[in-house]
Formats: structure tokens, sequence, C-alpha cells
């Protein structure tokens, strides 16, 4: 196998020739705008915020025993992760941990996730209210956007961000997350002036106008239509706050650019792995120079639904089909086919480290101020199995995780990694799950 | 989520088929005898599809509107998008992106281009409010948007609304235009509303009021909001008498935009909504290209159409029919010699074509929108074309594969052994916990092996010879002509395509057993399996429009 390292030095550089900008994310935050220890900004003693992102891949790490020989610090990265190999000291490797499925039976490439993401596994397709939006509604209520969902495939419902209604459609499309971004109604934190758009103040008149006879419609309904309606008004709340803070004169960001505007896609399906990557680095930096400008502070990125169907330029099969059907080397171990799209998944997962990494606020870098949280569907894809999940985290969430370790936790229930993740971004919860997979402690050795 | 992107990811779980999802209690049967003492649920929201979206602005502000920008993906339940609709609200990023299209639409209507067509009375002053014009344009546009007069209070809610943006923009039409974004946005309209009311004819019970009745024709036969006679016989109630409920459907179902109920109906069935996420490698099927994949589509929809609506033709025809629609496109996917005279760089045409007999194409399962859709991006399935021929077009459920399904005996997928789709299939068929299951799919979906995963004809893989012997229901056949030859006598494509027009109208599938469903069902096969004649007869039953039950809406959202 190649190195990892080179072919990813080999593919920024190509990609700096073909995208030209495509890795240009900012100036560092100048430091007269901060306060004198670089936590907060001057003007008005607000901390620089702290960020969360999810990054799914699909179908884990194969079937080898990828486990590292050695817990916490130290420890020798395994072959399938050596695209991660520059940042071991930013990054936390949880291993060992399970979902139990308490007699429901394993709906394959999504029990896992429903139990480790959402606390319960159901036996049926209901997902909601995952962990990532449990952090939003703490970290994510002031900005534009309380989430951004993207995926890379082309396939909407690949997102496994969920809400009290239930999954968040993906954002596909890298110009349509542009627009959404950085389009008509995006305000630049760092322009001289600041003058409220009239539109938006008419807007909000408009929007306060009826909303009251709105709240009339719910009249007569059942509990069912009841809740859709308390959704909408949700969402409609979320609307109205996107137009406040458009009303608002934003912090001054000075590690915040408008990244150029990227090309349409011809058509919305991909079906190879290396096209969804391509896509996959569009997207991660619209998402860093959302996080920049401080649009949002939570995003999601999933590359597919976890049963992937991308393929290998010339090779027919997907890797879904592969990881079912490849023999396993007898020398290596593993699955080399299977490796092949492992490794493309996680060069990218180092690209959008890497990006987070550049963008300078103060005394850290973007990457240093957020967790950077990677999962998967399987602990090994090939019998569907529920055990031994690897987790990684890259970021310290601004001091408040320990970092650089191996976190060995061998038959641990898996819910204890997002529980542990809930904590440190600062949601007040002390347990979660239930039956099974219901913890009430974190992983106290990671927490700072 | 299809679930089988293996062709060998199926296996057994003791019971075979299925023959129909089981009833929870969603029927009209529930809902006869328990609504005079329990009305407990007397309304029930549907969110509107993306096309009725489109078809409704289009009806009500005209074609030369463009609406940019994309929908909240759709939830499918019982194998129909419209049953789905049900369970269905909106999430955060779904209302921005109704907030988007909006926005877009408002912005065309009161535009120098629209406003004069579009809204009929002139401002005192282009600056100022004008209570009285912007009253006018609402009453109008509101009793369309939302398929109902609009209330005194809503009506001078939103004409307020708009007097006070114009105030903030000092622009009449600025005002009109974000009070009009606010209705677009609005659950009235974005949710279809059962609403019920006492019926004074079978007193203690209820009946779904008349602009509910008007809106579930409509959108029904037409996929589209009530027009204007519609909405008139709604608010005479004509159309709760039984001549005044004929003369709509009659003057509906002769109407062209018939095509775009029948559209949306077959569209839906056969979830032609899952092609945005289909690609084909253009190294292995270098003639399936973006419009191939969008004419496929097209063909399957033209050949139904001109199958039901032109010739009137028996249903089941249409898994043998040798009459369909090309373009070039198609043709050179389909190896067809096709002339198409159309210049160079002008669009391309839609051509009839019949095929010859002994040409191996016959029916609209032999379609690439079938064979394409349900095939993995590299190779087709037989297993994912027999599950999904299964659950599509005879309403059946094959059971999810086990999860700790051993694949060491089709390991080696070079093997010089097993080279075609059908010898790694029964190899795998030889474990006794997939034999089950496969059973059921690949004798189905081996008989379609002639086509790649892109829809093109061949009749070799890996240098072996395909054999596309199947079989069904014990029926033998030895090739895609005796595929559709058999299926279209199995009793489960009508009753299946019934139910799930039933379903495309109401949002509920219709229970079996229910007598008046069983007399809709005995019409159907009385008229030689007419299809409109089917619609029409749904359209004229009273379980049709009966209260749906509280239990219909499930708790959990598909996945």
């Amino acid at each position: 196998m190649k190195s990892s390292v080179a072919m990813l030095a080999r593919r920024r550089v190509l990609r700096g020739i073909v995208a030209g900008a495509a890795v240009n994310v900012g100036l560092p935050l100048f430091d007269c705008l901060l306060n004198d220890n670089g936590t907060a900004f001057a003007a008005t003693g607000a901390p620089i915020p702290t960020r969360f992102a999810t990054w799914f891949w699909g179908l884990g790490l194969g079937e080898a025993d990828w486990r590292p020989k050695v817990a916490g610090r130290g420890f020798e990265l395994p072959v399938q992760l050596q695209a991660l190999k520059p940042f071991q000291d930013k990054l936390n490797l949880f291993s060992g941990g399970e979902v139990f499925l308490d007699g429901q039976a394993n709906q394959t490439h999504f029990s896992g996730v429903q139990g480790f993401w959402t606390g319960k596994v159901t036996g049926a397709g209901d997902f909601f209210s995952s962990v990532d939006s449990a952090i939003s509604g703490v970290i994510g209520k002031t900005t534009r956007f309380r989430s951004l969902e993207v995926a890379c495939d082309g396939d909407p419902k690949a997102s496994w961000s969920a809400r009290a209604d239930g999954k968040q459609p993906a954002e596909v499309s890298p110009a349509a997350l542009y627009r959404t971004i950085f389009g008509p109604e995006y305000r630049d934190p760092n322009a001289a002036e600041f003058v409220p758009d009239p539109t938006v103040i008419a807007r909000r008149s408009v929007l306060s106008g009826v909303k009251d006879q709105r709240l009339a419609l719910a009249k007569g309904l059942g509990a069912a239509d009841r809740a859709k309606l308390d959704n909408y008004f949700t969402s409609l709340r979320a609307l109205e706050q996107r137009l406040e803070i458009q009303l608002q004169k934003p912090e001054p960001l000075l590690a915040c650019t408008r990244p150029d505007a990227p090309p349409e896609e011809q058509n919305q399906a991909v079906s190879l792995a290396t096209d969804a990557m391509k896509r996959h680095d569009l997207l991660v930096e619209l998402l860093t120079h959302a996080m920049a400008c401080d649009q949002t502070r939570v995003v999601n990125l999933s590359i597919t639904q976890g049963m992937s169907g991308l393929r290998k330029e010339g090779d027919p099969i997907n890797h879904h089909t592969l990881t079912h059907e490849e023999p396993i080397d007898p020398v290596l171990g593993y699955q080399v086919k299977c490796a092949w799209f492992q490794d493309q998944y996680m060069q990218g997962l180092a690209t959008f480290a890497g990006m987070l990494d550049k963008v300078k606020e103060g005394d850290k870098s973007l990457l240093d101020r957020m967790i950077l949280f990677a999962y998967t569907d399987h602990g090994a894809p090939r019998l569907h199995s529920l055990r031994n999940y690897p987790f990684i985290t890259i970021g310290s969430g601004d001091g408040r995780l320990k970092t650089g370790m191996h976190i060995p936790r061998p038959g641990d229930v898996a819910t204890r990694v997002p529980l542990t993740m809930q904590q440190a971004m600062g949601v007040p919860v002390s347990e979660f799950g239930t039956e099974s997979n219901r913890v009430t402690s974190p992983i106290e050795e990671v927490l700072a | 989520m299809k679930f089988s992107q293996s062709a060998l990811a199926l296996a057994a779980l003791g019971v075979v088929v299925l023959s129909s999802p089981v009833p929870s209690a969603t029927d009209a049967v529930a809902a006869e005898s328990g609504a005079a003492t329990a009305p407990a649920d007397p309304a029930v929201l549907l969110r509107l599809s993306p096309s009725q979206y489109r078809h409704s602005i289009h009806d009500i502000f005209g074609a030369s509107i463009k609406i940019t920008g994309r929908f909240e993906p759709e939830t499918r339940s019982e194998g129909m998008l419209s049953v789905g609709a049900r369970l269905a609200s909106i999430t955060d990023s779904g209302l921005q992106r109704y907030d988007e299209l909006a926005r877009g639409i408002a912005a065309q209507v009161v535009d120098e281009r629209h406003r004069d067509l579009l809204i009929p009375c002139k401002p005192q002053s282009a600056t100022g409010a004008d209570a009285a014009c912007a009253r006018q344009f609402f009453a109008r546009v509101g009793r369309m948007l939302y398929r109902r007069p609009l209330a005194a209070h809503e009506l001078d809610g939103i004409v307020a609304a708009a007097g006070d943006a114009t105030s903030v923009l000092k622009n009449f039409y600025g005002g009109l235009q974000l009070a009009l974004t606010e209705m677009l946005i609005s659950p009235e309209f974005l949710f279809r509303r059962f609403q019920m009311e006492p019926d004074p004819e079978r007193p203690g019970q209820e009946r779904l009021n008349a602009y509910g009745k008007a809106a579930e024709l409509s959108f029904f036969l037409w996929n589209t909001t009530p027009d204007e006679a519609l909405l008139r016989a709604a608010e005479s109630g004509e159309i709760h008498t039984r001549a005044g409920l004929e003369k709509q459907v009659d003057r509906l179902m002769s109407s062209p935009a018939m095509e775009d109920g029948l559209r949306g109906f077959f569209a839906d069935m056969l979830e032609f909504a899952d092609f945005e996420t289909v690609s084909k490698d253009p190294a292995f099927f270098p003639s399936y290209t973006l419009s191939a994949k969008l004419d496929s589509q097209e063909q399957t929809l033209r050949t139904i159409v001109d199958h039901v609506m032109v010739r009137e033709g028996d249903y089941r025809d249409l898994f043998t029919t040798r009459h369909t629609f090309l373009t070039r496109s198609l043709a050179a996917l389909y190896g067809v010699p096709l002339v198409d005279k159309t210049e160079n760089g002008q669009p391309q045409r839609w051509l009839p074509y019949t095929y010859p007999e002994g040409d191996p194409h016959a029916g609209i399962l032999t379609h690439a929108s079938f064979l394409a859709l349900h095939s993995p991006s590299g190779r087709s399935s037989p297993t994912d074309r027999g599950k999904a021929l299964r659950e599509l077009l005879m309403c059946q459920r094959v059971p999810p594969p086990p999860s700790n399904v051993d694949f060491s005996v089709v390991q080696d997928v070079n093997s010089e052994v097993h080279r075609t789709a059908r010898d790694r299939l029964t190899a795998h068929a030889t474990e006794a916990t997939c034999a089950g299951c496969h059973r059921i799919t690949d004798p189905i979906g081996l008989a379609l092996e002639n086509f790649d995963a892109a829809g093109g004809y061949r009749t070799h893989e890996n240098g072996a010879p395909i054999n596309p012997a199947g079989e069904i229901n014990r029926v033998k056949f030895d090739d895609p002509i005796g595929l559709g030859q058999a299926i279209r006598n199995v009793p489960a494509i009508t009753n299946c395509v019934a139910r799930k027009a039933f379903a495309f109208g109401s949002g509920r599938m219709p229970v079996a057993a229910n007598p008046e469903w069983k007399q809709i069902s005995q019409a159907f096969a009385d008229s030689n399996y007419n299809v409109l004649a089917l619609l029409r007869e749904i359209a004229l039953s009273d379980l049709f429009y009966a209260p749906p039950a509280a239990t219909t809406v499930a708790s959990t959202s598909a996945r």
C-alpha cells in the first residue's frame, strides 16, 4: 500500500493546481480584536465560539483487527488510519464500544447508528434527536444556521442528523450550499458599515403579524397532526431567528473570508468514490468558511449512507458488496479493495482537519477550538457487527478534551463516547441512552 | 433505502412472501363504524408533494413562473410517497427550502412582467399601502392557494401585514411580495387538510367538507390544486350531490390535465423519485447518458399514458405491449435502429416505436426506467429487480436479509466457475438460510439478466452465455418476453395498481376486506382492467372521501 501521507500531499498539490484557491481559508484573527488571553473578543468580551462537526463514513474499517496494541498516548495508528498521521497529537481513537440490540432485530447499516447516535435501538426505522442536535441546541442557537448537513454522494437522505421531528435532509450540491451560506443574505462580519436590510425588517413584521392566526390552526387536530404543526412552528421560529440575526451587527471575525463559488454540478448523483471525495473537499471548504464566519457552529457531513454504493473506477462492484464478497488477504490480513475505500475516506477526513487547522483564531486554530467527530455504521461490516466501533475525535474542543490517545474499552457501551462528546460541548446531561445502551458516566480519562 | 446493493445480500427468514401489507386500522371500515361515536381526529394534514406544489403554482400563477430550488425529500410509506405525505412534517432545513422557493415565486408574481396580469388592480400609489387593492389580490390568490375562501380575519391579517411591509419598504409591490411569500410558506398551503363536518344526510356521522372533497378529487385526477369550477362546485355544495360529483369527475377526466394525474400516480408507484440518486459508470455504460436517464422515465410515462388514456387498454397488457416511444438517446441505449430526421442540435423528438415480433423488448419491465433504477451502479442485480417487481407492482413485501449471512461460499467474484449472476446466486442459495427469500426474488430477476445495469441488451456476462429462464408462482418461462406474459396473468398485479391508485388520491391504502373496496375491485375487473374506469369508480365512491381514522397516522417516520 502506498503511503497515505505521500498520497495526501500529492492530492493537495494537484488540487491546488486544479482548483486554484481550494485550500485558501482566510487570515488569522487579528490579535487586536481579541482580549489579552486571545480567548474572547475585546469589544464585547464574548468568548470565541466552540464548534462541533460530525463526519460519517460507511462500512467501518473492514475485517482486520485495527485496534492499536497500546492504550493512551504513544500508540501506533493502524494502517487504515495512516492518512491521519499528521494529526495524531490532536486526535483520539476510541475502540471496543458496542451497541446492544436488547432483542430487537439488527437492521443492517442502521441499528448501530440508531443506538449510539439517538440512544435507543427500536427495531423500527425511527430516528429522532441525534447527539449533534442536542449539541446544536446548546451551542447553535445564536448563529444563522443552527447546523448545516451535507452528503457527498448526491443522496439527501444520507445525513444522520435528526431533531425532534426526524432526520434533517442533507445538502448535496456545493453550489447550492454556497448560495445558502454566502448568497445575498450573507452579511460580511468584517464589513466597515452595517446597515440593517429594510426587506428583512419588513419580513420580520409580516411574520409576526400572521403568526397568531397560524396558532389557531392546531385546533381540532389529533395528536399526530399537532406534532407536525409543532415541528413546523419550531422551523418557523428558526426562520425568524435567522432574520433577527441578519438585523444585528455581527462580531468582526478576521479569520472569516467569503470563499469562491464552486461550479454547478451536472449530475446530482455520484457513483465513483473519487468523485464523491472531490465533492467532499468542496463541501468541507465551504463548511470551514461557514464556521470561520460564524454562520453556524455545528456541521454534519456524511460521505454516503452506511451501505456505500461507491465504486473504484473500472471496477463494477461497489464498496458495500465488496465488504461481503472480497476475501481477506491471507498475508496482509485485511480486504485489499475495501482498504482502498477506507483510505479514500480517511484522506478526506485529513483534508477537512487540515483546512480547519489552517484557520487561526488568536492563539489557537479553528480545529483546536472544536471537536471533529468521525463515526461509522458497523464495527466490522462483513457480518454487520455492532461490536468494536471505531470513533475518532480530532481537536480538543478548546481544551475540553485531552488528545493524542487511544482509548480501548472492549465490550463497553458505545453510547459512552457520545455522552462524553455532549458533556465536552456543554450539554447539561448526566446520562444517555436506554436499556442496555444507557450510560451514566463519561469517559473521564479524556475529559480535561 | 435500497436494501440490497449486493445481489447476494438477501437470505431467508422462514416466512416467504407476505401477501399484502398488514392493514393498520387505516381503513374506512374502522372509520365508518367508529365515526358516530369517536370523531377524535377529525382532520389530517398531508404535505404537498413537489409535483403537486409545482402544478399548483403553475395553475394559479401561470406556467411562466419559474420554480427554482429544491424540496425537502419525501417519505415513502407502504410503497407510496402519497401515503408517506401523512407522516411528513417540515424540518428546519425543509422550511428554508420552501422559503427560497416562495421568495422566488413571489418576486416573479409582482415583477413588471407579471403584475398587470396577476394583480387585478393598480395601487393608488406605487409607494404607499392600498388595502383595497391588496384585499382584492389576496382574496383571489388566497382562495386558490388555501383551496378554500379565506376567513375574514385571515384576509384582514394578510392585508394588514402587506400594509406594514409596504410602509417599511415604501413600495406597494414589495409589501405584496412579502405577504405572498408568507402565504406560500404557510401550513395552510403546504399541507392539504382533511376537514370533516357533520353529515346532514346521516345524522351523527361525519363527512369530508366540500372544499376538502374538491381538493381530494383534484389532486387525485389532476395532481394539482382545484380549479375555479371545482371550487364553485364546493362553494355551492353541488359536489356533495351524486349528480354534482359525477359532473365534476367527468369534467376532470375528459380534460388533458388528466394526464398529469396519471403521470403523478405512476411516477409515485414506480418510485421515479429515486432516480435522483441513480448514476452509472460511463466506462461500463457509455450510452447511459443524463438524457437517456431522464428520457427513460419519460418513455415509461408516455407508454402508460398512451396505453391507458389513448388506447384505453387493459392494464395487464402494459407488461407485454410492444408499443412504446423513443428518443435518439434511448435508441442508442437499447441498440434500436431509430430514424429521427430532426436536425442536429435541435431538441430530440419523441417517436412512436413498435418492437418487432421476436425482439426481447416488450412491456414496461424491459424499460431502462425499471432495469436501471433497480440495479447498483456497476452491475445488475436479479435480486433487486425481483424484489422491486414484488414490492412495487405486486404490493408484496420481501423480508430484509438477516444480518449475519456468511458470504464465504461466494467470496471469489473473479471465480472461473461462477461467472454469471445466475452462477453466483445459485452458489449463494445453497445456503439454507438464504434460499427461501432468494426463491421469491431471483427467478423473476434472472429473467431480466439479458439487460445490464443500465438497461442495455446483452447475451453474455463475463464471456458466459446468459440463461434468462425463470419462474413466478410456479409458471415457468424462458426469457423476458415470457416473464412479461406470466406477470400479466398474476392477480396481484391488478389488485396492486388499484390499491395504489386509491392511495395516491387519499393518502391511505384501502383494506381488501372492505365491501365497498370489493365493489370497486370488481368493477375494475369487469372493465377489463381499464385504469380510467378504475379511477372513475374510486372518485365516485364514498370510501374515497370517508373520514380518515385517527389511527391512520403512524407515529414513526420511515427511514
